[in-house]
């Protein structure tokens, strides 16, 4: 593909069984970039919701510096990039590379360079609002129940951290309404969707989902609330959702907003509400190594030159176990998912 | 009222659909038969009323086990300013409060009257309900709703259901895998559309199916060439230029793949498309490039189940073959020729089904291997009972690089070995072992607190990245092109 031009046309359809009805709902999604000319497009480059195996021009790539520690990079032919081990060039270093590579950087340390997905996405984005973490959206994501096709309504866009993991999992023929009252963020989050390779598979919508609501009436099959008051956005979820049923979801960090948003969900016929929270372990793997006790020696110990050896004097025992980190995320927000009955 | 049938087939129970009963949090998944009589909570019961209502109707079970949809609740319960005490100082629990015997109860259901009705009976027949608070009230109608109220909704299947549903029912078939370590496994895998996953679970099949749920089936994936195809495709949406994209390989062990929590999802057949399966005794061969599958060498998995198979047979045709020898001995050699005729004629028969099995095997061994052998698969679940250190060392190979794999197990200790194992491997990046946590909340005015009994562990899971294994290149290498001293600094990013 020629530099400039955007996305990927490509068009994915299902194979429909001829002989049975389809239990899924299946569209044709289009989006033509350029629509004068198309040019022959390689049928696998980057996207958040398509794997692709060579870094090229344009994409966005993750660079991965060790635990903990990873850094997006917009790869561009000619730029640099500054790590702490020093510069990718990414010309030489990336642009034709596998993904997956390790990359030596000019200072001599290495770094590996990898595919973009929502998770790694979620981790080295660049935050404009506290965002969801990947234990949450997981959660999340299996509670909606949802899938490839899946029509998804949500709000707050925030950072476009559940965002990008939604489309990925409704990819390629769902669609997702994404409203963020924040004018700069919306602009900010539809530009990542762009770059991200995932525009056609979105729509952002600037306004306040508890005045204007989610800008589609009927179609969607799971909305997510994440607003200062959601129980104001209920009856717009709602809405929202198709006529003959739905899931919901809204998180809250505050009790006193969760009771406020299971009591509008009640007022509005949202029935099977439950509400929980997920919290997640870090077991840090380590080897310890414990000294043994000295007791003297044992004079009822059986006579023998090897039977006691060197045991007490310098011993330890090394023992594989595993630490939990010092501090660990104690609280995120409660999530409460109910299901709205047929209307 | 009148649904528009068309738009609404989709959500209504056919026949042969895969469901699941609930009533409060139990479930069973189950397949609508008619005139089958089905157990559901120690009740016997008939699914043939179902059929043409609309999935998440709930159903009265009437007398004879029929069921009757229920008809939409009037808002009476709540509403009703209830006669109720303070506190509970003066109420003695005697085990006496109750006027109604197990025996009245009985007849009570015995004349056919409804949950509702007994619950409202027992209220009038406590001498202790209206000193109770408020909540305990509610409290109280809530758990005699639980005992005696006599429904059964019926569910689509779903992930979410269906995890829920095991875990609660038959936690042993899965390893113990709880709901939500199973959502983060689908999440840090990557689950999606179009990749090529890799699974090796002995989950009863419910990692499969919840792995394929999201994988949705087969699509066909389009390059458009020209704005005259585009408008060509959308006039005949199957029109592919691209073939498959997006397939399972369930790796197995053992005799053959157990599928069952798989098939109670009811996936529509083009789902099954995208499913391989492969032998876990022939990996070492096809990374080694000895497997054949072109079935010169029968391999002595395939031989072994043919054995059985072909005992099976043999029985019931040495029977039928012995009962016509001792018919008429008469040698009337044209008779005689005749049933031997027959007997050659079914054994051919037999032969070229045994041969086309066989051949079916082959392919889609085949088919197994070609997805395999590329090394490039997009993910790795594994969820099981064997070792998991060996299971992934033998597995990984079969990964693209930067591509994650997700290990569950149910003992911590065992994924440390894991975890070693990876490290000392090499070619795996941000390996990390993690357990989550998981409560539950009651929220109801003036009653908000965590649940009283939480899960005590959902198992663990080790999740990382592959990457490449070959050497890289430095950097250091002196580009002419370069422009000298161009910095770019991703300001948002850095620091």
């Amino acid at each position: 593909m020629q530099e400039n031009q955007q996305t990927i046309c490509t068009a994915f359809l299902c194979k429909t069984d001829s002989s049975s009805s389809e239990d899924y709902n299946r569209r044709l999604l289009i989006k033509l970039q350029t629509p004068t000319s198309l040019e022959k497009c390689d049928a696998f480059t980057m996207s958040f919701v398509e794997y692709s195996d060579v870094i090229q021009d344009g994409d966005v790539a993750i660079v991965y510096l060790g635990i903990d520690s990873t850094m997006p990079i917009k790869v561009q032919k000619g730029a640099q990039t500054q790590t702490r081990y020093g510069v990718i060039r990414h010309s030489t270093d990336l642009i034709g590379q596998r993904y997956g590579s390790k990359v030596t950087c000019s200072k001599g340390g290495w770094v590996h360079v990898l595919h973009p997905t929502p998770e790694l996405w979620t981790v080295s984005l660049p935050h404009r609002t506290q965002i969801l973490y990947t234990t949450d959206i997981a959660t999340i994501t299996m509670m909606l129940e949802l899938k490839p096709g899946s029509v998804v309504c949500e709000s707050g866009t925030g950072s476009g951290s559940l965002s990008h993991a939604i489309l990925r999992t409704i990819a390629p023929t769902g669609h997702l309404h994404t409203v963020e009252f924040h004018q700069q963020r919306a602009e900010k989050v539809a530009e990542e969707f762009k770059e991200h390779r995932v525009d056609h598979l979105v729509t952002v919508r600037n306004q306040d989902v508890c005045k204007d609501g989610f800008g589609v009436t009927g179609v969607a099959d799971a909305v997510f609330l994440d607003i200062p008051s959601p129980w104001e956005a209920v009856r717009h979820a709602k809405t929202a959702l198709k006529r003959q049923g739905g899931r919901v979801c809204s998180f809250s960090p505050c009790i006193e907003q969760v009771q406020k948003t299971c009591q509008a969900l009640m007022d509005q016929g949202f029935e099977e509400l439950s509400s929980v929270e997920v919290l997640l372990r870090v077991h840090d793997v380590r080897v310890v190594s414990m000294p043994l006790p000295d007791f003297g020696p044992d004079p009822s110990a059986p006579p023998g030159p090897d039977s006691r050896g060197e045991a007490p004097n310098h011993a330890s025992i090394a023992l594989k176990t595993t630490t939990p980190p010092r501090e660990i995320p104690g609280h995120t927000g409660y999530l409460t998912f109910a299901t709205k009955p047929r209307t | 009222m009148a649904d528009n049938g068309d738009e609404d087939s989709e959500y209504r129970i056919k026949v042969g659909d895969c469901v699941v009963l609930k009533r409060g949090d139990i479930f069973k998944a189950m397949q609508i038969q008619l005139g089958k009589k089905v157990i559901f909570e120690k009740q016997w019961i008939f699914l043939d009323k179902t059929v043409g209502q609309l999935y998440s109707t709930t159903f009265d079970i009437v007398s004879g086990g029929n069921l009757l949809p229920q008809k939409p609740k009037n808002a009476d319960d709540a509403s009703d300013a209830k006669e109720a005490g303070t506190d509970n100082r003066n109420i003695v629990d005697d085990g006496k409060s109750q006027k109604l015997t197990r025996d009245d109860i009985e007849t009570l259901k015995e004349q056919g009257l409804k949950g509702q009705e007994i619950i409202q009976q027992l209220i009038d027949n406590s001498s202790t309900f209206r000193d109770k608070t408020e909540y305990a009230q509610d409290k109280y109608i809530k758990k005699k709703k639980k005992k005696y109220e006599n429904t059964v909704t019926i569910l689509k299947p779903s992930c979410r259901i269906l995890a829920m549903m095991y875990h609660g029912r038959e936690p042993g078939k899965i390893c113990h895998l709880r709901y939500d370590t199973l959502a983060q496994m689908l999440t840090l895998g990557n689950v999606h559309a179009g990749s090529k996953v890799l699974v090796f679970e002995t989950c009863a099949g419910l990692v499969l199916g919840s792995v394929m749920e999201r994988m949705g089936g087969k699509f066909v994936l389009l390059t458009l060439q020209s704005l005259a195809v585009a408008h060509c495709i959308i006039k005949q949406p199957l029109f592919p230029l691209h073939s498959g994209h997006g397939s399972v390989v369930q790796m197995y062990p053992g005799g053959g793949p157990v599928r069952a929590g798989m098939e109670s999802f009811g996936f529509p057949a083009h789902f099954h498309d995208t499913l391989h399966e492969f032998p876990i005794c022939h990996v070492n061969a096809l990374l080694a490039g000895t497997l054949d599958t072109t079935g010169k060498h029968s391999s002595a998995v395939e031989k072994q189940s043919d054995k059985d198979k072909e005992k099976e047979q043999n029985q019931p045709e040495a029977e039928q073959a012995g009962e016509q020898q001792d018919g008429p001995e008469d040698p009337n050699m044209e008779t005689v020729t005749a049933e031997e005729a027959r007997v050659e004629k079914e054994k051919k028969e037999k032969e070229k089904r045994k041969e086309a099995k066989a051949q079916e095997k082959r392919m889609k061994l085949a088919a197994a291997v070609a997805q395999l052998e590329g090394r490039n698969a997009d993910g790795l679940i594994i969820a099981s009972r064997f070792h998991p250190s060996s299971v992934v060392m033998g597995l990984l190979k079969f990964l693209a690089p930067s591509r994650p794999f997700v290990i569950y197990s149910q003992y911590k200790e065992a994924l440390i070995e894991c975890f070693t194992k990876l490290k000392e491997h090499g070619g795996t990046v941000n390996v990390r072992l993690t357990d989550t946590w998981l409560r539950h909340y009651q929220v109801l005015p003036n009653r908000t607190h965590p649940l009283l009994l939480m899960s005590g562990g959902g198992g663990y899971l080790l999740s990382g990245t592959t990457v490449a294994t070959d050497t890289a290149k430095p950097s250091g290498s002196q580009r002419v092109e370069e422009p000298a001293a161009k910095r770019q600094k991703l300001t948002d990013t850095e620091g």
